[in-house]
């Protein structure tokens, strides 16, 4: 991280961008300032509606459509860019101010290959020849260790992974060393395991070409690795700005420490009593999707407890999703079963009973989409209550009023409204109501919290801590993020490709001797030490050159 | 490249069982006919006896799937069978026919097709602007025009009044090229008319669509010169929607043809098939309606084949 | 800490009656919208009175043939000798009620048929998509004079021809909409409570759909009427004496080469039903499917 400050290269004044929604312009970023130098990176933060992308590519000069930049100034290097001419603002895109999208396959051009589309901007800008690009394309992919980097620019976009296709796009970003860079959520999309490649490359790409960057990103660890400076947006103000260290050892105001205080929550009773005989037994269990296809599940055995919860921990393509498919009875295993309070559960769900059906119960990661947009808050939750307890009436409404009262939401205000009305950390409670209004003994929790700001997460953690402790639930809690791991379970089971390779209690599991698998996964989570991602690739190098010494 | 000639394998093959199913429901609807052909043809003065032989003469009293693979093996070798209102070899008839309309569709099709593209294509580019609103509201009321109300009022106004062209298009062998063209310029204005107000708004909505991706946008983040993000990286994606668009309205024009022939009186297929329900004649039916349905299942055909080789995802596989 | 979510539910809370709301968005549609729904209510009435607004009966002689427009015949007789401007207005009833009731069917047939297809998936989904690929290989003008000539051209065998032929669409497009529902969690959260197939459907699905169907209702209606008209037209769909635009066009067409109008009358009579239609339809797909145009 190149710490001198020198000259200034953009100057933001008050800027201020309306948006357009709902028939009416509505203003997203109310008045912002900041300033960066050469060299310098820039971290923004926030959570989602915070306005750090729209401010981000306000740094172009550019608006996405439904949106406009309607005060303030932004200088770079001089330029005005809020009154710049299309064709000033054309000039220095690509060239000197580059743009890294979130995601990658939607910013790529199926039709042309990566290498072509690497040494557009040199062209179009007149910085180079074709030959000139190409040779440069191949050097700066070796530089960033792609695989094959003489040749993988010959290939089309959708021939690449996605962890490729994001260094690709870094890549692409420097053909014409621009002074700025402005990284939009970069590593958002990609495993953890993936993620800390690409976040070396960045780092190493803006130390050598001294490029000036601004990173916006919602996660606080990885922000804490790469930027020099951080700055805390919500609600498109500015709530705070700091250098790095100063940020993360003193956060001045509350709403920082709050972002901070997150990944600090605990579980309130550390190892629950439990009763010898499991409530859930997934025994031995082998899936595939289509006969004879591959086993996306291979010998999965399990346990979990009343009152316990047991976390499911691995990367995506693990199988920890599919196996609460199986154990749901939406997928039915080639061998094993699954036992629950001492019978054994029919493979296919439609052969369950309804009291079967009824002590399963599941809540998914986007409640956008788990629950019925066009259903009323308190149809949503009568109909468990009607099908599985046969509650009409007045009996029906003193359990709805109580059922919101334990997501601590208040009935009168919210029984009567359609999801749409509701915020994405309400409506996830409204889920957890509805799995609570069958009067279950086990909930599956996939993903719970990972489509949620952190703030919002921590609410719903807690929430289910305590609901546990009150009714003595069983939780299956699966998830691919170990600090909520940390935070909430009582064993964890960690799964690779189908398989699991490594259970038992947390603290065990968390502290060495570790499983090679949970050792790489583990090592892979940012922390919020700055030197954290340093010492980490230190440790690799020097591991992969002890490993070539004993050859 | 194994991927692609697989997937056109594959739909090719679909595309001849679809025709040989076409067929089929054509011959089997008609069979379905109370009384037959025989009846038909002798009229209701007949004896049970002479129906009976001629039945018999016919064919009429084999099972139905050797009189299915016998009509369509004549019908594969050029024999179209007779018509019952006069009696004459169908083929003799069918072949000018079928010319006749397909002159008159593609005629229809070189006006409309470069005209619906380029509104299209325009009317994207300038979302909402009083061109793209105009244009909006104009093919609106187009295509809720019936064909035969266009037809008739361009009848009057450039026929009857101003005397410009004919109002009838009665086409002869001996017919030259230029007043072949002359005859059918009403025709295939009234064709085009419709289909344009189709094809624009089909080519509007998927330009739309394809300037709305994250690589367009992309594009301009880099500077890119606007022509240039239209040339290099919009038209190379919009390639299979725009042959869609064509293949799919070429399908359309090819049924439209059937009104516009009868109020233009022109010899073409439409005409005679129109001709032919009024009277019954069960043959000419067939006849007409395979070489319609055919035309129709190739025309698809093509748009799909055309749509698997657009495709830049599939051109390059992994 | 405190979750800021739990305290306020975003957005303002008005408890404004459906009948205001409705009023309010009525009000604010385009000018094309609102003449659309003007044409759509005026064709309505009239098809409703008929009997009362005409004044004659639908297929009375009442004068010589082919007279011109007068102040007995306002709109002049037909080939026959009976009054245009009766015959225009029971048409309303006749065209418009045939169109609406296979348009229905169509509605009815296609688009339960589509979403039981999206939710059962697996054999049902192969069958159902194969039958309608093979209705739709034939071009359904050209299907439909075919079934027509075979079946004959009845009000009853109309309606069924061409609204079976025209299901086939409705099920296409329900069951893409309804595939976009059925892949919702929510969707297997009922089925998880062991809710059976009718509930999915009417209660889950269903409300889901029911904007892009409802504009798809407004576009088969429109082409439903259209074919009715050209069939009608060239002979084949209602048949005379019952009173109908497109029928009636073909009846009076010779009097265009006699600079006459009258023809053009049942015919444009068809066409603005239809623009009134699209442009109610246009504004409904406009407003529900979110672009936000102007800026």
């Amino acid at each position: 991280m190149n710490t001198e400050s020198k000259e200034v290269l953009l100057e933001v004044r008050n800027l201020q961008i309306e948006g357009f929604s709902e028939d009416r312009w509505h203003q997203i970023v109310k008045g912002v300032d900041f300033t960066l130098h050469r060299g310098e990176v820039l971290g923004l933060i926030g959570e989602s509606g915070a306005g750090k992308s729209t401010i981000g590519v306000a740094a172009m000069g550019y608006a996405k459509p439904g949106c406009r930049i309607n005060g303030g100034s932004i200088k770079f290097d001089g330029i005005d860019l809020v009154t710049a001419s299309d064709e000033q603002k054309r000039i220095l895109r690509g060239s000197r101010i580059a743009y890294v999208a979130q995601s990658a396959a939607a910013s790529f051009n199926p039709a042309h290959k990566l290498i072509d589309q690497f040494s557009e901007s040199l062209l179009e800008h007149g910085l180079g020849s074709r030959e000139q690009a190409y040779a440069d394309a191949k050097a700066l992919y070796a530089r960033i260790r792609m695989p094959d980097p003489d040749r993988i620019g010959f290939r089309y976009p959708h021939q690449v992974s996605g962890g490729q296709l994001q260094r690709a796009m870094t890549a692409m970003a420097l053909s014409c060393r621009p002074d700025l860079i402005i990284f939009d959520e970069p590593t958002t999309a990609l495993d953890v395991t993936t993620q800390i490649e690409v976040l070396a490359t960045i780092r190493d790409i803006v130390e050598q070409f001294n490029t000036a960057a601004i990173y916006i990103t919602h996660d606080l660890a990885v922000v804490a690795q790469m930027a020099d400076r951080i700055k805390v947006l919500r609600h498109g103000e500015s709530v705070e700005e700091s250098a790095t260290r100063t940020m993360l050892s003193h956060p001045r105001e509350e709403y920082t420490k709050s972002l901070w205080a997150v990944r600090s929550f605990r579980k309130t009773v550390a190892a629950p009593q439990l009763e010898p005989i499991a409530l859930v037994k997934i025994s031995d269990i082998t899936a595939t999707y289509a006969r004879g296809g591959q086993a996306v599940l291979s010998e999965v055995d399990f346990e979990i407890h009343r009152g316990e919860t047991v976390a499911v921990v691995g990367e995506s393509g693990s199988g920890k999703s599919t196996t609460a498919r199986v154990i749901t009875g939406l997928l039915r295993p080639e061998k094993g079963e699954i036992v629950f309070d001492g019978e054994v559960l029919p493979a296919d769900y439609r052969n369950r009973s309804l009291h079967q059906l009824q002590q399963v119960q599941m809540i998914y990661q986007r409640p956008d989409t788990a629950i019925n947009p066009r259903h009323k808050i308190r149809d949503i939750l009568g109909r468990p209550l009607s099908l599985y307890l046969g509650l009409r009436g007045s009996a029906r409404e003193q359990r709805l009023i109580e059922l919101m009262e334990m997501i601590e939401m208040n009935p009168k205000q919210f029984l009567d409204r359609l999801p749409d009305e509701l915020s994405g950390g309400q409506k996830q409670r409204i889920c957890i109501a509805r799995a609570l209004a069958a009067n279950p003994s086990f909930i599956i929790c996939d993903e719970v919290t990972s489509a949620l700001d952190q703030l919002v997460a921590e609410g719903i953690l807690r929430l289910l801590d305590q609901l546990q402790q009150e009714l003595n639930l069983a939780y299956m809690f699966i998830t691919h993020d170990l600090a909520t791991v940390k935070a909430i379970a009582d064993r964890v089971v960690v799964m690779l490709q189908g398989r699991i390779v490594d259970q038992g209690p947390t603290n065990e599991i968390f502290s060495p001797p570790y499983h090679e698998y949970t050792e790489l996964l583990l090592s892979s989570v940012p922390e919020m030490d700055p030197d954290w991602m340093d010492r980490i690739l230190a440790e690799r190098a020097s591991k992969m050159g002890m490993a070539a010494a004993d050859n | 490249m194994n991927n692609i000639i697989r997937m056109l394998i594959q739909r090719i093959s679909l595309g001849i069982l679809t025709l040989f199913v076409v067929s089929l429901i054509i011959f089997l609807g008609v069979s379905m006919l109370p009384g037959d052909a025989a009846q038909a043809i002798l009229g209701q003065a007949a004896t049970p006896d002479t129906v009976a032989a001629l039945r018999k003469q016919l064919g009429l009293d084999l099972p139905a799937h050797i009189r299915y693979l016998t009509w369509l093996g004549n019908i594969l070798q050029g024999d179209w069978g007779t018509s019952i209102g006069n009696g004459r070899e169908i083929g003799e008839v069918i072949g000018v026919r079928f010319a006749n309309t397909i002159f008159l569709a593609t005629f229809a099709a070189c006006i409309a097709i470069p005209l619906a593209l380029t509104l299209g294509i325009l009317a994207a580019l300038y979302r909402n602007s009083f061109f793209d609103r105009t244009v909006n509201v104009l093919t609106l009321s187009s295509i809720s025009t019936p064909e035969f109300f266009v037809a008739y009022i361009l009848i009057l106004l450039v026929s009857v009044k101003a005397g410009w062209l004919p109002s009838l298009s009665n086409i002869r062998a001996d017919t030259t090229f230029v007043e072949h063209l002359e005859k059918t310029i009403l025709p295939a204005l009234v064709l085009t008319l419709v289909s344009v107000a189709y094809m624009m708004r089909m080519t509007r909505a998927a330009i739309i669509n394809l300037l709305s991706q994250s690589y367009i946008e992309m594009a301009a983040l880099k500077g890119v010169r606007k022509h240039k993000i239209i040339t290099r990286h919009a038209l190379p994606n919009a390639w299979a929607p725009i042959v869609n668009v064509v293949v799919l309205n070429l399908a359309y024009l090819v049924v439209g043809v059937v009104v516009v022939e009868v109020v233009f009186v022109y010899p073409g297929l439409g005409q005679l098939l129109v001709d032919a329900v009024q009277r019954r004649d069960m043959p000419v039916v067939q006849a007409c309606c395979l070489i319609f349905a055919v035309t129709y299942v190739l025309l698809n055909l093509i748009a799909d084949v055309l749509s698997i080789l657009t495709n830049p995802r599939l051109l390059h596989p992994k | 800490m405190n979750d800021p979510s739990i305290q306020s539910s975003t957005g303002p809370s008005f408890e404004v009656s459906k009948t205001r709301q409705l009023v309010r968005v009525l009000l604010q549609a385009p000018l094309s919208a609102k003449i659309g729904l003007f044409i759509i209510f005026v064709y309505i009435f009239v098809a409703l009175f008929a009997p009362l607004i005409a004044p004659f009966g639908e297929s009375e002689l009442v004068g010589r043939k082919y007279q011109v427009w007068d102040d007995e015949f306002l709109l002049g007789t037909d080939n026959l000798g009976r009054d245009m401007l009766t015959r225009i207005i029971y048409g309303a009833r006749n065209t418009v009620g045939i169109a609406v009731i296979t348009t229905v069917f169509a509605f009815v047939t296609g688009g339960v048929c589509g979403i039981i297809a999206a939710v059962v998936g697996g054999w049902l989904d192969q069958l159902l998509s194969r039958v309608v690929d093979v209705l739709m290989a034939i071009p359904s003008l050209i299907f439909s004079m075919l079934l027509l000539s075979i079946f004959g051209t009845s009000v009853i065998s109309l309606i069924l021809i061409i609204g079976t032929l025209d299901a086939t669409r409705v099920f296409r497009i329900s069951r893409a909409v309804s595939l976009n529902v059925v892949v919702m969690d929510f969707i297997e959260a009922a089925k998880l409570r062991g809710e059976k197939l009718a509930w999915i459907s009417v209660r889950e699905i269903l409300p889901n759909i029911a904007a892009p169907l409802a504009a798809e209702f407004g576009l088969r209606f429109c082409f439903v009427f259209l074919t009715i008209s050209a069939l009608s037209f060239l002979g084949l769909g209602i048949q005379p004496p019952t009173a109908d635009w497109g029928s009636m066009v073909r009846d009076t067409a010779d009097l265009i080469t006699f600079e006459d109008y009258t023809p053009l009358i049942p015919a444009a009579a068809i066409m603005i039903l239809t623009i009134g239609v699209n442009f109610v339809v246009d504004w409904f797909l406009h407003k529900t499917s979110g672009l936000k145009d102007e800026y």
